[in-house]
């Protein structure tokens, strides 16, 4: 947990993965109206646009996760230091998976006030069920692909090349998911298939990421 | 041997589709393409999933003739898969009147599939350490190969109908059908292994030859073969550019000077 408060810290202090995938949020909806020309979306639109949105936002977060391990050395010390390499792992899924909670902090209601038609209030308990799934899929095959591809040549090309096949079934679940509940007019209900569909995912996908995890970090 | 094999049963397989089998009562003659696209798409996936099983292998022995079975594997079943994807294309264009249409989900999740595992060789290409290289590659691999079966399942509760297809199971096609899909399904995968034998044995050559290459060069005390395997398997990749090339001369140099 020493190593999550770190990790805090450092995003705390220098600013450098959260306010931009938020900004990249925000200006990205707007890029949508203007896009689609539209001033307002419901149902499976909106849905799309903001599961679009939260994904590549995403990449960007993903993206940075390890770089100041890689280029300031981080790995080796970690190494060094007795303790078992899994923490590394759940230090940055947790602190991946709390820079998307900032991140959707800033994102959903940006974009309830931007591009939804219909009120957010009903939807939001179903919403964040959600959201709290996807975003576990997200952080367990963000942060493997992440510790993948930190020490390539061509790092912030291969990370969203690599996670955005494996995270197809997290935007399938959460945009059929959130689609009935965005609708315009009638409501939808929560689908628990498809909660099924992502929690079983996560589950896998993480199970794999800690398996495998240990061998990414040696050296 | 397995040459000779898989020339004979791709040539009972074509003698078969072309002589024996009837024509299908919808699409007539252009259903026949059925007999190679279907065992190219089963035998790539397979692949895949060979690949990770494969790189798992690597993983728990450390023995780089796995990461070489894995990496030919995951090679090889692309290939397969761009084949797959051509023919299903000729196939569905003749058939439904499209190029590509996105309410098959077995077309989506091959599609999905294929795109994540394009991504393996630029992946592997950029890690510049052999044994580092192989270790990263084979995570993704073990990762990709979980995610084949997942994928589609999750495209296939995506859709909302399913479509009937010719291929639920071979019990649907009359016998004549069946059995020359059948040998079909073993030509291809025959052509499969073969060809991945053929590229193991490339590289193992590859290998060799470099070892006593650097062995001339740097003096007879040197310890042959230590490494060579790794250094020889990134080099030998499809695509590698020449730069690529002389770079793992150079480290094949260091890795044998930290190993003799």
């Amino acid at each position: 947990m020493a190593l999550l408060r770190k990790e805090l810290l450092v995003e705390v202090r220098t600013l450098e993965s959260v306010p931009g995938m938020a900004l990249f949020a925000v200006t990205t909806f707007v890029v949508f109206h203007f896009a689609l020309n539209r001033s307002s979306v419901g149902g499976d639109l909106a849905a799309g646009i903001l599961w679009v949105t939260l994904l590549f936002a995403s990449m960007l977060g993903i993206n940075r996760l390890f770089v100041a391990d890689a280029d300031q050395g981080g790995f080796d010390a970690f190494l060094l230091a007795p303790v078992d390499r899994t923490a590394m792992l759940a230090a940055k899924a947790l602190a991946l998976l709390i820079y998307l909670v900032a991140l959707e902090l800033v994102a959903v209601p940006a974009f309830a006030l931007l591009l939804l038609e219909p009120s957010i209030g009903n939807a939001l308990p179903g919403l964040l069920a959600v959201l709290v799934l996807a975003d576990l899929g997200i952080v367990a095959i963000g942060t493997m692909v992440a510790a993948l591809t930190v020490r390539t040549r061509a790092r912030d090309l291969l990370g969203p090349l690599l996670a955005l096949p494996l995270l197809v079934p997290v935007v399938i679940g959460a945009a059929r998911a959130s689609s009935p509940l965005l609708a315009l007019g009638s409501h939808g209900g929560l689908s628990a298939r498809w909660l099924l569909t992502l929690g079983l995912y996560d589950l896998l996908f993480g199970l794999i990421a800690y398996a495998l995890f240990d061998f990414l970090v040696e050296d | 041997m397995l040459a000779f094999c898989t020339l004979a049963a791709m040539a009972v397989a074509l003698a078969l589709v072309f002589f024996y089998a009837p024509l299908d009562a919808e699409q007539g003659f252009l259903q026949k393409i059925f007999y190679v696209h279907v065992p190219l798409a089963i035998v790539s996936l397979c692949g895949f999933v060979a690949g990770g099983l494969l790189a798992i292998a690597y993983l728990r022995s450390g023995d780089a003739r796995w990461d070489a079975r894995s990496y030919v594997a995951i090679h090889t079943s692309l290939i397969f898969g761009v084949a797959t994807l051509i023919t299903g294309s000729i196939w569905a264009k003749g058939s439904w009147g499209h190029w590509w249409v996105w309410d098959e989900p077995t077309l989506v999740s091959f599609l999905i599939v294929f795109l994540l595992y394009a991504t393996y060789q630029p992946l592997r290409f950029a890690i510049e350490d052999p044994e580092r290289q192989s270790r990263y590659a084979s995570v993704f691999a073990v990762t990709a190969g979980a995610f084949v079966p997942m994928n589609f399942i999750a495209v296939r509760l995506a859709s909302s109908y399913v479509h009937p297809r010719v291929l639920g199971s071979t019990s649907n096609l009359p016998p004549s059908m069946a059995l020359t899909f059948l040998v079909a399904l073993l030509a291809v995968a025959l052509l499969y292994a073969t060809l991945c034998a053929y590229e193991l044995q490339a590289k193992r050559a590859r290998s060799q030859l470099r070892a006593l290459r650097r062995a001339m060069e740097l003096g007879p005390s040197m310890h042959e073969g230590a490494g060579d395997a790794l250094g020889a398997r990134r080099e030998a990749g499809a695509g590698a550019a020449g730069s690529l090339a002389s770079a793992g001369l150079t480290s094949t140099a260091t890795i044998s000077g930290r190993a003799g």
